[in-house]
């Protein structure tokens, strides 16, 4: 499995993307990460280039309400649409419902263990294969 | 039960059963006020003056945030703290394509000098001090503030406050750079060279540790990486001519308050007895204010809990009162809602009445310095000292703070840190209660604050506004002349910056200018 981390917008709160993407890593998965400040566009080709199944983002300063749909749209446009997008960050539970109708298929708030990570995309990404 | 594993503070120092006496070296320890100040900065510490209570506060546009400031004041806060949005910090305008989603979001949005001084309206700028997040477009904001101030005929002088501008640590952790390092460091060296000359009550960088430890480092790296990074400005004032006495003074910090209580108390004990040393023999200072480690405190972000958020009153509380026992100049208390969201005004109440629960009911500030000569804080403090020396000396090894960091290091070393703890918690061998352990269901929704989301296309019409309607030719000349001065090693470029605040440019202009300068900073991929 192949997996992109990715840091939308201006935030510079990097511990949660890193944190994933080594777990992820250790968990025998192939972890690209963008490194900070992508826009939507610059997410999505990578995406597309890497060849990746998932695309996870990270934001912690309450822009996803913009950038996760946005990033979703991108992919979309760019013919990727199957790419399976999650999120995680500073996000309130009531925006969870928006994010998912807007196509990001989960969200992963402070505290989750990285294992249920691990375990979600196992499934998600298994069963499409 | 048997123990698994090494019992250890929360950084990892190992911990006896039970420490054991140890005759207390009047040399090491001091008095408070006096050199190597291990007990604090000040002779008689909060008995002369309470710590300064200085929550972080902004968000939305000037207006918004104004209301907020006032609040705080009235609610009894004694100082101001003033949180950018990131396309502020950043050197984007409101409506700039990348500031989209972004503008009035983790801060205030200011674009020019019509914000500004709507932000800081009614606010006795000459008797409060105002503290300011902002690095890599510091000096813009600092000339704006001092614009603000001429214009109601209060001389810079007059002016007391703390800019952060303390880059360094914005390509170890946080993020908001701009340019490359070296450009960079002449910046904040210009604003160090223009404040010891026009604004001497105004601190012109707090060197930062906060955020490094937020990313996952541990106490001693935090005091490691934030006095090499204190090293590095020094010899870059140095270097610029300027007398280490003239502005060491005015050196400030900024340091994280975690949840190992003893052990934070020990790290800033440790870090102001190793500044003193320093200053003193590294660079030669002879005013003892040059060898005072005066600092400002938050409580810890990361150790903020989304579940069962109530709790988070209680883990601020153990570390406002590290930061207290550790002797702090100044103190943010965090919100217990802020694993969710931006405080709310209610949230915001409780984290500040915090701070005087323990000011004026707990009897800890009565006496400097109370826990000096416990055997266990003595030994903690030695060890951090010697350790965080240790990686001092790594870090000159290698150069000094800017090549350690331009080589990714620092980061590595943040990064380890960070996924040993997220291990810790995993296997469980670090209980954070709510999360991996005692956790409860269905719990019910916080109740949050809501950035209106018509806010960012109001700021973006607001700058256009502001573009329309000064004297263009004003603007452009003072951003040629940024631009050219920015070629100049050799010039101030403070002096540049206020003309062209004056002139209505932009905070998105005045960065752009030095983008052309300059260039852009890309980081070297972490992973």
């Amino acid at each position: 499995m192949r997996v992109l981390i990715a840091k939308p917008g201006l935030d510079g709160h990097d511990r949660g993307a890193l944190v994933v993407a080594r777990a992820l890593r250790d968990a025998g998965m192939e972890v690209i990460y963008t490194g900070l400040r992508q826009t939507p566009a610059q997410i999505a080709q990578a995406a597309v280039q890497e060849d990746v199944d998932v695309v996870g983002l990270s934001s912690l300063s309450g822009a996803h309400r913009t950038l996760f749909p946005a990033v979703v749209a991108a992919l979309r446009d760019a013919g990727a649409g199957e790419i399976l997008v999650i999120g995680g960050g500073v996000i309130p539970a009531e925006d969870i419902p928006g994010l998912r109708a807007a196509g990001v298929a989960a969200v992963f708030g402070p505290g989750t263990p990285t294992a249920d990570i691990v375990a979600f995309l196992s499934r998600e990404v298994g069963a499409k294969r | 039960m048997a123990e698994t594993h090494e019992i250890t503070t929360a950084s990892g120092l190992a911990v006896p059963p039970c420490a054991e006496p140890r005759p207390v070296d009047p040399g090491r320890l001091g008095q408070p006020g006096q050199y190597p100040f291990t007990r604090g900065v000040y002779p008689t510490m909060y008995r002369g003056r309470l710590w300064t209570m200085r929550q972080y506060a902004g968000f939305g546009d000037a207006d918004e945030s104004n209301r907020r400031y006032k609040y705080l004041l009235e609610q009894g806060q004694t100082g101001l703290s003033v949180a950018f949005d990131l396309p502020t910090q950043i050197g984007y305008d409101s409506d700039h394509a990348m500031a989209q989603g972004e503008v009035g979001r983790v801060g205030v949005a200011i674009d020019s000098l019509d914000d500004m001084s709507r932000l800081l309206d009614g606010l006795p700028l000459d008797k409060v001090s105002i503290s300011m997040t902002i690095n890599a477009t510091a000096a813009t904001l600092l000339a704006l503030t001092v614009a603000v101030a001429e214009a109601r005929g209060i001389p810079s002088a007059a002016l007391s406050g703390t800019l952060q501008n303390d880059i360094l640590k914005e390509y170890a952790a946080r993020g908001t750079y701009i340019y490359p390092p070296a450009p960079s460091m002449r910046l904040c060296t210009d604003v160090i060279a223009w404040c010891s000359e026009h604004a001497p009550r105004w601190n012109p960088i707090s060197i930062s540790g906060y955020h490094m430890r937020e990313a996952g480092c541990t106490a001693v790296q935090e005091v490691a990486f934030t006095l090499a990074d204190g090293i590095a400005y020094v010899e870059a004032a140095l270097g610029r001519g300027l007398a280490v006495d003239s502005f060491a003074p005015r050196l400030s910090f900024f340091f994280n308050a975690q949840m190992d209580v003893l052990e934070e108390v020990a790290k800033y004990r440790a870090a102001r007895r190793m500044w003193a040393r320093i200053m003193r023999e590294r660079f030669g200072a002879k005013d003892p204010r040059s060898m005072m480690l005066r600092f400002h405190v938050q409580t810890a972000g990361s150790a903020l809990t989304a579940q069962q958020v109530d709790n988070n009153v209680v883990r601020v509380a153990l570390q406002a009162l590290a930061a207290v026992l550790g002797g702090c100049q100044s103190l943010h208390t965090n919100a217990k809602d802020e694993a969710l969201a931006l405080p709310t005004e209610e949230s915001v109440r409780v984290a500040l009445r915090t701070q005087q629960i323990i000011a004026h009911e707990s009897g800890v500030a009565l006496s400097a310095d109370p826990l000096a000569g416990s055997f266990y804080l003595e030994d903690l403090t030695d060890r951090i000292e010697a350790e965080a020396q240790a990686l001092i000396a790594r870090v000159d090894s290698l150069g000094g703070a800017v090549e350690a960091i331009a080589h990714g290091v620092v980061q590595r070393e943040i990064q380890e840190s960070a996924y040993r703890i997220q291990r810790q918690i995993e296997a469980g061998e670090r209980v954070v209660v709510g999360v991996n352990a005692y956790q409860a269901e269905g719990e019910p929704p916080a109740d949050i604050l809501r950035i209106d989301p018509a806010l960012e296309r109001r700021q973006a019409e607001r700058v256009g506004q502001v573009r329309a309607r000064r004297n263009p030719a004003a603007a452009g000349t003072a951003l040629r002349a940024l631009e050219q001065a920015a070629a100049d090693p050799a010039a101030n470029l403070m002096p540049f910056v206020l003309d062209a605040v004056r002139a209505l440019a932009t905070v998105g202009e005045i960065a752009d200018a030095l983008r052309r300068a300059f260039g852009e900073y890309t980081a070297p991929s972490p992973f």
